[in-house]
């Protein structure tokens, strides 16, 4: 049993499995996109704009009478290698600063908790919109400001988990036998940090699609004809109309995948026996 | 108590200096001019040197800032660049449409969460918890243009029942409040939860059944008020996680408030006006935050002693 590691017990759980095996299945088809569908994503067929399911086109065809799955396979390359890079930088910075923070306590431990402090006045969504304004438009715009707009979560929940272990008996042990700062940092603090910090990251990017696809519907994100989910649905109003599938698909992608995150996220956290970590520093 | 409510709100002054200099100088690394969409192609540059004097724009940002920010406290918010007309005029005519959508879908969130978590509570682990539990997962994860789009397609293309979008009557609220009450609806009916079900743990709620208490005069005449308590603080942070989603909603119904206005102003770089937007949907944070700490003192006896 124990010699399982945790991500795959994870996956025997009923919804975990379920969840686990739509994740996988997801990012299968956009590392595979290319050889599952006979479409290209970017190639205009305009007498074929418009069209419902149909054989030919299983999801139907958007504006530009492209087909719209293989358009939808594309957009998981997009929206999910994203949302990942950009958590991925943020629990990365988030930990440093974290850590740093608990650590040396004093005015880096002030300056980093107003920080954390200021950014938490905005909604996410706000830091994103004005960080994609400055940075402009596009995948870097976008993965620059959905790190930005996590950072503070990642901070804090760092800085609390050191600090709870900065004061617990093997650390004291550690220094006493006269392991350096460096030492007890990253062998001591940093890994027993690491679980609770990571299923939140996971749980994080469930979070960071929805965003992604916010800034694409802004029109914010890949920019045409790449497609990302939320920019296959930026016509917006207009389409509910008249190919209401257009907007429907891409959604459904987004909400399915975010709600397996969640389920997996929550078999994970029920493996790890985390639940008490994160609700403390939630 | 008193002196709690000072400290409390002069703690606010810093914060709001903070954000100020936040909203102000970050406006100033986004890359485009405003005085480019005045001016007429192929205008001479003392023309443009007299629009930048006339918007105050050849000063140093210090001094900007100072200028702006003792305007703002008296509560001059400017004129907008490209509108032309007093950022105070455009705030004033958005916010109320704000104000009403963020407070009904916040009601809404409360009142049908509050229900939802209760119910489930009582009900851990049969089937209506888990439908509700079920639900809730789904109202967190659905993006909230894209629920607002799905509520147009069913009720006013399909059944023809409300109208799509605009501001003309009240029918036209429906949607967008519910598109972003759902959302809310799953926070508050999860926290509602998980708390009713930690405090029916406590000893007073042992107690409450050894003097033969009925089980469900004991869940609502008594855990409910105990659970309450992070509910009502959760709510208060998320208020401007609430006006987050109003800011897209907004846009996908074509309503004329706040978040259409800051979207409409950020592609046309009107400085004035994103400033003064950003600086509303700031301080509605900050105050929802102070209500939060003083709704938790009022109804926490803890934390009214301990403050005492």
């Amino acid at each position: 049993m124990m010699a399982w590691p945790a991500p795959l017990r994870a996956l025997g759980h009923p919804m975990g499995g379920l969840a686990g095996g739509w994740l996988l299945l997801v990012a299968a088809a956009a590392v595979l996109a290319p050889f599952l569908t006979p479409y290209a994503y970017d190639v205009q067929d305009l007498p074929q704009a418009y069209q419902p399911a149909s054989a030919a086109h299983w999801l139907g065809t958007d504006e530009f009478g492209r087909d719209l799955l293989t358009r939808l396979i594309y957009g998981a390359r997009t929206s999910l290698s994203v949302s990942a890079a950009a958590i991925a930088v943020s629990v990365l910075c988030g930990m440093v600063l974290g850590a740093a923070a608990a650590w040396f306590g004093g005015w880096p431990d002030r300056a980093v908790t107003v920080a954390v402090d200021l950014t938490w006045s905005f909604p996410e969504i706000l830091i994103a919109l004005i960080l994609v304004a400055i940075i402009g438009p596009g995948t870097t715009g976008v993965m620059v400001a959905i790190a930005v707009a996590y950072l503070a979560q990642f901070t804090r929940l760092t800085r609390a988990q050191i600090m709870t272990l900065k004061g617990e008996t093997f650390v004291e042990a550690a220094r006493c036998l006269g392991a350096g700062t460096g030492h007890i940092l990253f062998r001591h603090l940093l890994p027993n940090a690491l679980a609770p910090v990571l299923v939140s990251a996971m749980l994080a990017t469930g979070d960071a699609i929805i965003l992604e696809a916010t800034l694409g519907f802004f029109g914010l994100g890949a920019q045409p004809p790449v497609p990302s989910w939320g920019g296959m649905m930026s016509a917006g109003s207009a389409l509910v109309f008249k190919a209401p599938w257009v907007i429907i698909f891409p959604g459904l992608a987004v909400a399915i995948t975010v709600v397996a995150i969640n389920l997996y996220g929550d078999a994970l956290i029920a493996e790890l026996d985390i639940r008490q970590k994160l609700r403390r520093t939630a | 108590m008193i002196a709690y409510l000072v400290r409390r709100i002069l703690m606010l002054v810093p914060v709001f200096l903070a954000v100020s200099v936040v909203i102000f100088s970050i406006l100033h690394f986004i890359p485009g001019d405003p005085i480019d969409n005045l001016l007429k192609i192929g205008s001479s540059p003392e023309a443009r040197a007299e629009m930048e004097v006339r918007y105050g724009l050849d000063r140093p940002l210090p001094v900007q800032y100072g200028i702006w920010l003792s305007n703002v406290l008296r509560g001059d918010l400017g004129t907008a660049i490209v509108a032309r007309r007093p950022v105070a005029d455009l705030i004033a005519q958005a916010l109320p449409h704000s104000l009403a959508l963020g407070g009904l879908a916040l009601l809404f969130s409360t009142v049908a969460g509050v229900g939802l978590g209760v119910i489930a509570a009582l009900n851990r682990d049969r089937w209506p918890d888990r439908a509700i539990m079920g639900g809730v997962l789904l109202g967190s994860t659905m993006p909230s243009f894209w629920l607002g789009l799905i509520l147009m397609l069913v009720f006013s293309v399909w059944l023809g029942w409300l109208p799509v979008s605009g501001a003309r009557s009240w029918t036209a609220l429906v949607l967008p409040v519910l598109t972003i009450g759902l959302g809310g609806t799953a926070l508050v009916a999860r926290i509602t939860r998980v708390s009713m079900i930690e405090a029916s743990g406590r000893d007073f709620v042992t107690l409450l059944h050894a003097k033969g208490l009925s089980p469900l005069r004991i869940q609502l005449g008594h855990v409910l008020r105990h659970a309450l308590i992070p509910v009502v603080t959760i709510l208060a942070l998320r208020i401007g996680w609430i006006l987050g989603g109003a800011v897209t909603v907004e846009v996908v119904f074509a309503r004329p408030g706040l978040g259409t206005l800051l979207i409409k102003s950020l592609s046309q770089h009107d400085y004035p006006v994103v400033q003064a937007c950003l600086l509303m949907l700031a301080m509605a944070v900050m105050l929802g935050t102070l209500l939060g700490d003083i709704l938790q003192a009022v109804m926490d006896p803890r934390v009214r002693a301990a403050l005492a």
